[in-house]
C-alpha cells in the first residue's frame, strides 16, 4: 500500500513484521508500557573479568539473541571488532546486532559476521561504505531496520529492541561498573546513546582500558546497571574518536549557505532572547554557529540551550555566555568532549531525553531552531539522508527525524553535488517527511515549505536571500546536471526505514547491477 | 546609468565546479580565464567549457567577461570566435602594450561578429595593462576602441618588470594605478585594480581596497569569492551619504516638477557631477542591500 508520503510499502512486510504505515508527524499522547529487563543480583564482588571469551561465557549469550554496542568511539572504535571477532570465533549463530549506529571501522567485521552466519538481523541508525554496499547488494537475507536515535530509545523502552547483552566500551570504569567518558585516554564526552543500553539490557558488559579506584564518580553508567567489567589493552584511538581542533570551512559555497541559514534564523520570529538551537556537525553547520554568534552579540540575544551532537564552536558560545546550557547526547570533537568534564552547564543526556517520541517529553520538543543536512530533498520537502543517488545505503538517520520537530527546521544543502542533484522531484528514500521541514537553504537561495505562510511572510524581503519555490530550485538543479536515468532496483527489500514512532516510512530495495 | 563593477571575480576556465558556481557570490562581473590559469594542454577544454557555460548557466545579473589568450598565440583567434558566438559581454585582452593591440583584437571580434551574423559592436572589450610600456600608453589604450568598457591593472608581471615586488602600502603601484585611472577617466570608461593573492589576509586585502576606493577605481579584481563581501563593504555608502544622495535626487525631482532649471539644495548649487555621484551612491546602496527598491534605508 501507499503510505502518507506516497511510498509503496509491501503488504507482506506490514503483515509479517506487524508494521503500521507512516501516517503523520504528530505523535499525540498515546499510552505505552515500557518493558523491564532481567536482573541477576550481584553483590559486586565478581564483576571484574579477565578476558572477552570469559565474559561472553558469563553473560550466557546464546544463538538467536540480541547484542548491542554504541558508536561513541566513531572511527576510533576498537571494542566492536574485538568483541565481534570473539563472538564469530565461538561460532554463535543468528544473532541480532542492535548498535546505536555502525561506523566504517566496524564494516568489515559486520560483513564477516554476516557471512559466518553469526549475524542474521541488524538494526542501526545508519551504515556506510563497504557495509552499505554489501547490504544494498543483498548481503543480508532479513532487511536491516533503520531507526533514528529517538526511535531507538523508544524501541528499547517498549521492547521492539530487546537487548540481551550490551557490550559497552568506556574510557574508564571501576571494578563494579561506575563509568564515565570524560576521563582516560579515549574520552568521548557524553555517553548519551549507550545510556539506553546500560538501562535496558539484560546483561551489561563494560570494556575499558583504565580501571579506576572505587567509587569512580561522576558516574554516567552506574554500578547498579553493570554485570561485568573487562579490562582490555585499548578501547579506542583518541585521534579517530573525534576530530581535533575544529577548522572553520573556507569553502566559499559552504560559507555562502551558512550565511543564508543565519539570515533565515535571525529574520524568523524564533530569534529572540532565550531561543534554542541544534546545528549538528559538518562544514556549513559549523560556519552557521560563527555567523549566529555575531548576530547574537549584535542583537544582544542569548540562547537558553543548544542541543544534540555538540561541537567546540557550540561550547565556545557556552563559555562566552551566549548559550546558557548545552544538552549533550554526543560530542563530535575533542574540544566538546573535554568541556563535558569541566563545565557543569553541559548536561549529558541519554537518547530518550534527547529525542524519544514516546516518553514524557523529550528535549527536541523544546527546540526552536534546527539545522539539518540532506543527501536529497524533493519538491514535497521530503528528505533523504540514507541512500545515495545510486540507491546504495550510505548514510545515517541519526537524530534527523527527531530534531526536525523543531519549530523552525532548516535543511542546508548545495543545489547539486558534483554532477548529482540534491534538490529532486522525488527522493530515492524518504527518511524525514516534508511535513517537518520548513526551509531549504541552498547556495542560490531558499525555498520555504508552502504550509509555513508565516515564514514566507517573514522571509520574503530579506536582502541577499532570494526566495524560490522548491520546484524552481529543482529545475535549476536539473538545468545544471540534467535528468538522470531512473534507478533500477530488484523487488527484494534490503532495509526498512522506520519513522520515529515506529511506523514504516520507506523501504530500500536491493540495487540492480 | 553605467553599471557597478566593484568586483571582477576570476574563474579559471578549466575548473568546472567553479564555473558552475561562479554566479552565486554576487560578483558584479565574472571573468572566465582562458589565459594564465589554464595550462597549454587544457586550452581547448577550457574554451569549450566556458563556451557551454556562457550559454547554459544562469549567472544572474553578473557581467560576463572572458580573458582570452593573446592574438600572438595560436589560441587567441579561436578564443575570440568561440566567445563571440557564445554571446559573451566583454572580451578581455591580456598584456596590452599599445593601442594597436586593442585595434587588432577589435578587428578579429568584428570579423567573428560578421561571421556569426551578430550585430556589429555587440561584443565589448576591456584591456589589461601589465607592463611599464602598457602603463605609459594607458591613456591611448583606453581610447583605442569604442568597444572598451574599461582597463585594468595586472600587477604581477608589472612589479617584476619594475624590479620590485608587492608591498603592503602599495607605493610600488602608485604610478601605475594613477595612470590607469586617469587613462580610464579621460576616456570615460571603468578602471579596475589588480588582484590580491593572499586570500587569508583579510586585513591586508581591506587596506588595499581602501586605497583603490579612495583613488576612485570602479572596483577590484578578486580571485576568491570570500573577497567579494569585503570589497562590497568598503564600497558601501554610509547612511549619511545615502540620505544626502536621496536629498539631491529629491531636489532634482522637485525642480523638474516646477520646471526650474537651476537646482539648489541647502543653499548649494546641485550640478551635474553632484547628481552623478548621488545616483552612484544610491546604486551602491541598493547593491549593498542597505536600501529597499524605493531607496528607504533598512532598519539595522
Amino acid at each position: 500500500m501507499l503510505n502518507k508520503v506516497n511510498r509503496e510499502i509491501p503488504d507482506d512486510i506490514l503483515k509479517e513484521k506487524n508494521y503500521k504505515p507512516f501516517e503523520t508527524t504528530e505523535i499525540g499522547n498515546p499510552e505505552t508500557t515500557y518493558v523491564a529487563h532481567q536482573v541477576k543480583v550481584s553483590q559486586g564482588d565478581n564483576k571484574l573479568v579477565e578476558s572477552i571469551p570469559e565474559v561472553i561465557e558469563k553473560t550466557g549469550l546464546k544463538n538467536g539473541m540480541t547484542i548491542s554496542f554504541h558508536h561513541h568511539f566513531r572511527e576510533g572504535d576498537f571494542v566492536f571488532n574485538m568483541v565481534m571477532q570473539e563472538i564469530i570465533n565461538e561460532g554463535f549463530q543468528d544473532l541480532t546486532l542492535a548498535p546505536s549506529s555502525l561506523t566504517n571501522v566496524m564494516n568489515d567485521m559486520v560483513i564477516k559476521a554476516i557471512k559466518a552466519g553469526t549475524i542474521s538481523h541488524i538494526t542501526s541508525s545508519g551504515m556506510r561504505g563497504t557495509l552499505g554496499d554489501f547490504i544494498s547488494h543483498g548481503g543480508l537475507k532479513d532487511p536491516v531496520v533503520l531507526r533514528s536515535h529517538g526511535n531507538r530509545a523508544r524501541s528499547i523502552e517498549n521492547g521492539d529492541i530487546k537487548i540481551d547483552v550490551a557490550f559497552l566500551g568506556v574510557p574508564n570504569a571501576d571494578a563494579v561498573g561506575n563509568a564515565n567518558a570524560i576521563h582516560g585516554d579515549a574520552v568521548f564526552g557524553s555517553m548519551g546513546y549507550s545510556l539506553m543500553d546500560a538501562k535496558y539490557a539484560d546483561k551489561v558488559v563494560l570494556l575499558t582500558d583504565t580501571i579506576m579506584p572505587y567509587p569512580n564518580t561522576p558516574a554516567s553508567i552506574e554500578q547498579t546497571q553493570v554485570d561485568y567489567v573487562v579490562k582490555v589493552p585499548k578501547v579506542g584511538d583518541p585521534d579517530k574518536i573525534g576530530s581535533g581542533a575544529t577548522r572553520f570551512t573556507k569553502d566559499p559555497k559552504e560559507l555562502k549557505i551558512a550565511e543564508m541559514v543565519n539570515q533565515v534564523i535571525t529574520h524568523s520570529e524564533y530569534f529572540k532572547d532565550g531561543f534554542s538551537f541544534q546545528t549538528g556537525s559538518g562544514g556549513a553547520a559549523l560556519a552557521v554557529s560563527r555567523y549566529l554568534r555575531k548576530s547574537m552579540i549584535a542583537k544582544n540575544i542569548k540562547a537558553s540551550f543548544a542541543l544534540g551532537g555538540i561541537t567546540k564552536p557550540t561550547v565556545d558560545l557556552l563559555e562566552e555566555g551566549l548559550v546558557n546550557k548545552i544538552l549533550d547526547v554526543q560530542d563530535f570533537d575533542k574540544g566538546a568532549a573535554a568541556s563535558m568534564a569541566n563545565n557543569e552547564n553541559q548536561q549529558e543526556i541519554d537518547s530518550s531525553w534527547y529525542a524519544d517520541p514516546y516518553n514524557k517529553g523529550a528535549a527536541v520538543n523544546q527546540l526552536d531552531v534546527c539545522i539539518l543536512s540532506a543527501l536529497e530533498i524533493d519538491t514535497k520537502f521530503n528528505v533523504n539522508v540514507m541512500t545515495g543517488s545510486d540507491g546504495v545505503l550510505r548514510g545515517a538517520i541519526g537524530g534527523h527525524q527527531d530534531a526536525a520537530n523543531a519549530k523552525l527546521t532548516i535543511i542546508s544543502a548545495p543545489l547539486v553535488r558534483g554532477r548529482i542533484a540534491t534538490v529532486v522531484n522525488d527522493v530515492t528514500t524518504v527518511v524525514t517527511p516534508g511535513d517537518s521541514i520548513d526551509v531549504l537553504v541552498t547556495e542560490v537561495g531558499i525555498a520555504i515549505n508552502p504550509k509555513r505562510k508565516d515564514l514566507i511572510a517573514a522571509l520574503k524581503n530579506v536582502p541577499g536571500v532570494p526566495v524560490y519555490t522548491i520546484e524552481e530550485l529543482q529545475k535549476r538543479a536539473e538545468a545544471v546536471v540534467g535528468k538522470p536515468e531512473p534507478l533500477e532496483f530488484t523487488d527484494r527489500p534490503v532495509a526498512l526505514i522506520e519513522y520515529r514512532d515506529g511506523s514504516l516510512i520507506d523501504t530500500v530495495y536491493q540495487v540492480k547491477d | 546609468m553605467e553599471r557597478l563593477r566593484r568586483t571582477m571575480m576570476f574563474v579559471p576556465g578549466n575548473n568546472p565546479a567553479m564555473i558552475k558556481d561562479a554566479g552565486i557570490y554576487g560578483a558584479d562581473s565574472i571573468m572566465f580565464d582562458l589565459e594564465d590559469s589554464v595550462s597549454l594542454t587544457e586550452k581547448d577544454t577550457a574554451r569549450m567549457m566556458v563556451f557551454e557555460a556562457l550559454q547554459n548557466v544562469d549567472y544572474g545579473n553578473s557581467e560576463l567577461v572572458v580573458r582570452i589568450n593573446g592574438l600572438d598565440t595560436e589560441m587567441g583567434r579561436a578564443d575570440i570566435f568561440a566567445m563571440v558566438k557564445a554571446g559573451v559581454q566583454v572580451i578581455r585582452l591580456p598584456k596590452t602594450e599599445t593601442p594597436d593591440d586593442v585595434v587588432e583584437t577589435e578587428k578579429v571580434i568584428a570579423e567573428a561578429e560578421k561571421f556569426f551574423g551578430i550585430e556589429n559592436g555587440r561584443t565589448h572589450m576591456m584591456a589589461a595593462i601589465e607592463s611599464a610600456g602598457g602603463v605609459l600608453n594607458a591613456p591611448a589604450i583606453a581610447k583605442a576602441s569604442d568597444r572598451l568598457i574599461g582597463i585594468a591593472l595586472g600587477a604581477e608581471d608589472y612589479v617584476t618588470m619594475m624590479k620590485t615586488r608587492r608591498y603592503p602600502d602599495g607605493a610600488e603601484l602608485s604610478f601605475a594605478r594613477n595612470m590607469i585611472l586617469h587613462g580610464a577617466r579621460a576616456a570615460g570608461i571603468a578602471a579596475f585594480d589588480t588582484v590580491y593573492s593572499d586570500v587569508d589576509n583579510t586585513e591586508g586585502f581591506n587596506h588595499e581596497v581602501e586605497i583603490i576606493h579612495e583613488l576612485g577605481f570602479d572596483g577590484k579584481s578578486v580571485i576568491n569569492p570570500r573577497q567579494i563581501p569585503l570589497v562590497n563593504a568598503i564600497y558601501a555608502p554610509t547612511d549619511k551619504e545615502i540620505r544626502n544622495a536621496k536629498d539631491v535626487l529629491h531636489a532634482i525631482e522637485e525642480a523638474h516638477k516646477k520646471g526650474s532649471g537651476v537646482i539648489s539644495l541647502r543653499g548649494k548649487m546641485v550640478d551635474k557631477p553632484v547628481v552623478a555621484r548621488a545616483e552612484r551612491t544610491m546604486a551602491l546602496a541598493k547593491a549593498s542591500h542597505l536600501v529597499d527598491e524605493e531607496g528607504n534605508i533598512y532598519a539595522k
